[in-house]
């Protein structure tokens, strides 16, 4: 198994700053906003952008914690549960826009299990969806609206997002399984 | 007075390896796997402060209640538990009469697992009856209480409520009142508590309490027995007032309920003798100023109708866990 960097820590703190200033741009009322991150590493980059953006702005953005296990669309197929934890979103999402965070954008099933999750909270006025890695191969008919960096990848290949808060380091791996080995199957949705 | 946690007050990171597929008993459960549980309640309870309370989980599982004896809250929290997870769930209760361990038993089994169920709810009068379910049914099994043996959604949840109000179960002083000889949840709580590190002290007439208690000394040394009532609340965290079975009055073990009232029950007096910030707890259902005044049942210290609500969640996360590895 080889393994490369494709981001730092300093390279995921400029993202970070880039992708807070374009959330700024595109929406004009900062107040209307709340930051939802999709457990487990959406969490932390989604306070970073609200603290971003409050260091730019001065504007104090809202930050949720969504846990989409229970929507996942695979539960009845595999024999893999995982761990359920809290969701804890701080305001109503009843006609705000909901950003939701999250590390890596791959099939997107995650994304949809998360909207899913969300729409059962409230109705919110639009949900938007912001990733710091997309590496492409969706399966379902999505997109994001803020990316970090677009990393083209084959499916033998694994993303691993690594960060301070939860890894103690901040750091964006590439990783290429040889032929035949088990995919992790925690990354694979 | 009392705090609220809702927060973990444990690692919650900590990896498990939960590959049961029947809840018969807790003899068995690790701290870590009380932990898992409990943990997973909290979760599912964020999902019963929704407006809409319901997530599709276990969509397209069938889940039966096959219920021999009566039961209110049991039952009831454990249809809308499988409901909020989405579930399909068939309620029965046959006749207890015409049902006899064995053969019948086994033929509703067969029948029902037929009929596509994937996790059986079941209680029955005969304690074992879950045990000898699992051995013959396809189905998972879920002990909703069997005979006198044990019950043990009901020390699950007795331990989420514990650890919501107190930081941690381990040390308390946890004392069990009343008749824990013919009662199921003590046998179940002696168990559960006294492995997450709390000290058990039962208290009652001598006549209700356990010919023996324990099975080994390390539930031994967790466990004391108190016949004097004030005695036995001094210093106390937690109080469970045990259901006085009217039934079992008639086999003399007790002289008079007017006997049992001036010597056991839990008074708002007595209860002085317990920490200040105690809690009372009742697995319900409650005869009223018989074994507990209303004065207490309604008091702050009372988390009796918290238990309830926590039935629910507890029982989401056992139903949700029980349902993988059958897919």
């Amino acid at each position: 198994m080889t393994s490369k960097v494709i981001l730092n820590n300093e390279d995921i703190r400029r993202t970070l700053a880039r992708m807070a200033h374009e959330i700024i741009e595109n929406n004009k009322n900062l107040n209307n906003i709340i930051l939802v991150g999709m457990r487990t590493r959406g969490v932390p980059i989604a306070q970073r952008l609200a603290d971003n953006i409050k260091s730019y702005e001065g504007i104090v953005i809202p930050v949720g914690v969504l846990d989409f296990s229970l929507y996942r669309d695979d539960l009845a197929s595999r024999n893999f549960y995982p761990v359920v934890r809290q969701t804890r979103i701080p305001a109503s999402i009843d006609d705000s826009v909901v950003i939701l965070v999250d590390d890596v954008l791959y099939t997107g099933r995650s994304a949809r299990a998360a909207m899913d999750a969300l729409i059962d909270l409230g109705r919110p006025a639009a949900i938007k969806l912001a990733v710091l890695v997309d590496r492409g191969h969706r399966e379902l008919p999505l997109r994001a609206d803020y990316v970090g960096k677009n990393i083209p990848s084959a499916h033998s290949e694994e993303i691993k997002v690594r960060l301070l808060e939860v890894d103690g380091i901040d750091q964006v791996l590439i990783e290429k399984t040889s032929p035949g080995a088990e995919v992790n199957t925690d990354a694979a949705v | 007075m009392r705090q609220f946690n809702t927060t973990p007050t444990h690692n919650i990171d900590a990896e498990i390896n939960w590959s049961r597929r029947h809840l018969l008993d807790i003899d068995s459960f690790s701290r870590d796997e009380f932990n898992y549980v409990t943990n997973t309640a909290l979760a599912m309870q964020e999902i019963l402060t929704r407006p809409i309370k319901k997530v599709p989980a276990l969509r397209g599982k069938t889940i039966v209640t096959l219920f021999y004896e009566p039961s209110t809250r049991t039952r009831g929290s454990f249809e809308l538990a499988a409901k909020h997870l989405s579930a399909d769930v068939v309620n029965l209760s046959p006749p207890a009469s015409s049902i006899t361990k064995g053969e019948n038993l086994r033929d509703t089994l067969r029948t029902l697992e037929v009929m596509g169920a994937d996790t059986i709810i079941l209680r029955h009068h005969m304690a074992g009856a879950p045990h000898f379910a699992a051995r013959h049914a396809k189905s998972c099994i879920i002990n909703a209480g069997d005979g006198w043996h044990a019950h043990p959604t009901q020390t699950l949840l007795d331990i989420y409520t514990i650890q919501k109000y107190k930081k941690s179960v381990e040390g308390l002083k946890i004392v069990i009142l009343g008749d824990s000889r013919h009662s199921r949840v003590a046998r179940s709580n002696i168990s559960g508590l006294t492995r997450m590190g709390a000290y058990i002290t039962l208290c009652g007439p001598p006549t209700l309490l356990p010919f023996s208690i324990g099975r080994n000394d390390s539930v031994q040394s967790m466990l004391k027995v108190e016949l004097d009532i004030n005695k036995a609340l001094d210093g106390a965290d937690v109080v469970i007032a045990l259901r006085i079975q009217k039934e079992r009055q008639k086999a003399g073990l007790i002289p008079g309920i007017e006997e049992y009232i001036s010597g056991y029950q839990l008074t708002g007096h007595r209860l002085k003798q317990a920490k200040p910030d105690a809690i009372v707890m009742h697995p319900g259902p409650v005869n009223e100023d018989i074994e507990i005044s209303m004065e207490v049942v309604r008091c702050s210290q009372s988390v009796i109708d918290e238990q309830v609500a926590n039935g629910i969640a507890i029982r989401m996360a056992i139903l949700y866990l029980i349902n993988r590895g059958n897919g």
